[in-house]
């Protein structure tokens, strides 16, 4: 335990990190379990049909109860598998369960940032202040965004999401993709605004058109949740 | 090479396209366990969008059409693909071949017999059984993280193995992890059971042994036996 290997260190303090930032941004964590804190499926800030018809009720629930909440199990049990590896000093082990540790860890932060992200259409409001001065600054109007957030995001192969992320080194905003459950923090960027593009995200509304699920989500983002997060991030 | 070739050769090359295949059934045929509007949203819109965009793609090197489906898979991840369409070409290659060859090792559920002897001999000194083998093939399938495919393949060394590939990849191209030739192949991409199973991938992959064509699968051995890529 003194030897303490450069990865798993890292990969030790940036859960640390996403948990103390969780809080502050909505992450739910549950109770401690020898030492390490497990995931807690977060609750919607809204009902499963507030964000019709853009998104059902079906999708919305599938994809809280079903597939964020395997996330979250998941992640608990590698988790817990791999906190037990290191009490016995046991590497190997622990090395081979970052898989199930970034996919559903992964999984459980991205979901957690993307439900705060939404909001009912009728709570609609576009962005304004720092935000839209920032999203101005590099694609000239909202709309030239959201083209080239879509184009982006339609682009991705296979699973994955679309992501707009604050460069902080630069004070700019980004547009990327990450593949899977990859989080944003496998790039230098962090996220303020996420858009699920796996197939279970629109496929049973939106069938194979991605491109229209990209076009009419635009309705349902939360952009003052989205400004708190880039406040947040600035820090 | 565009002066070593006339342009009437070259005229033919340009007009050359890959086309979507028929199913070799009824849109209806597998079901109750892979249900019609999954099958025909798969065909005439999945599959038919990666012919589209490696045709799309292929048009700007018309010389590569003359390589086939198969050499194309063969070359992703070599420099016999220009880098402008590599990526291009490894998923919607990959994809118009795996759909293809998808289609062809399945069937209406009364419409097969099982393995033949050949390949019943095969799974059992590969796997111990038929059944260890479905055990396996299923864990590949339900742990492929994200979209993918499952394969049974045979191997270099002759025995039949097991592996799973991301995305569009399968094991004829050289970035796979594991190369082998496939004979029988599961979708695990969410469009390929989402509209009947949800988040049940594992029903799905269990539903699927209702439907696999054996006597494709032991057509598509003996091909790759003979040193052959299972046509499709």
């Amino acid at each position: 335990r003194d030897i303490q290997p450069a990865a798993m260190f890292k990969l030790v303090t940036s859960l640390a990190k996403v948990q103390q930032t969780g809080s502050l941004l909505g992450f739910s964590t549950g109770t401690t379990v020898r030492g390490i804190v497990t995931a807690k499926l977060p609750d919607l800030p809204y009902d499963y049909g507030a964000l019709q018809p853009v998104i059902s009720a079906q999708i919305m629930e599938l994809h809280h109860k079903k597939h964020h909440a395997a996330y979250v199990a998941n992640y608990n049990i590698a988790a817990t598998q791999s906190a037990e590896a290191e009490a016995k000093n046991d590497l190997a082990t622990m090395i081979k369960l970052q898989g199930a540790i970034k996919f559903n860890g992964g999984g459980h932060v991205n979901h957690s940032i993307f439900w705060t992200n939404l909001c009912p259409p009728k709570d609609y409001s576009p962005p304004t202040g720092e935000l839209l001065t920032l999203l101005e600054a590099r694609w000239k109007s909202l709309d030239n965004f959201t083209a080239a957030f879509n184009a982006s995001a339609a682009g991705v192969q296979g699973s994955g999401w679309g992501w707009l992320g604050l460069n902080k080194a630069t004070g700019g905003l980004e547009i990327a993709t990450t593949a899977n459950q990859d989080p944003l923090s496998t790039t230098p960027l962090i996220p303020i605004l996420g858009v699920d593009v796996w197939e279970h995200a629109y496929y049973l509304d939106y069938k194979n058109v991605r491109p229209d699920y990209l076009k009419a989500v635009w309705q349902v983002i939360n952009w003052k949740n989205v400004a708190d997060r880039l406040a947040e991030a600035k820090k | 090479h565009r002066l070593a070739h006339p342009s009437s050769y070259y005229s033919y090359l340009a007009a050359m396209a890959f086309t979507l295949p028929a199913l070799p059934y009824d849109v209806s045929a597998l079901e109750p366990y892979i249900d019609s509007t999954t099958m025909t949203i798969h065909h005439s819109k999945h599959h038919q969008a990666y012919i589209t965009n490696l045709n799309n793609a292929l048009d700007k090197f018309p010389e590569l059409k003359t390589l086939g489906l198969v050499e194309l898979n063969a070359s992703v991840g070599t420099d016999a693909l220009p880098k402008d369409i590599a990526t291009v070409v490894r998923n919607n290659g990959g994809g118009h071949w795996n759909h293809s060859f998808f289609w062809k090792v399945m069937t209406a559920p009364s419409a097969t017999n099982g393995p033949s002897d050949d390949l019943k001999n095969l799974l059992d000194s590969s796997f111990g059984s038929l059944d260890t083998m479905k055990e396996k093939f299923n864990g590949a399938a339900a742990s492929r993280f994200g979209s993918g495919w499952a394969w049974l393949g045979l191997k270099a060394d002759g025995s039949l193995g097991i592996t799973s590939t991301p995305n569009q990849d399968n094991p004829l191209q050289p970035v796979a992890d594991e190369k082998m030739t496939p004979i029988l192949a599961l979708d695990v991409w969410e469009h390929a059971y989402y509209l009947k199973y949800q988040n049940r991938r594992p029903e799905y992959i269990s539903a699927f042994w209702n439907v696999v064509n054996w006597e494709q699968v032991s057509l598509n051995l003996t091909e790759a036996k003979a040193g052959g890529v299972p046509g499709v």
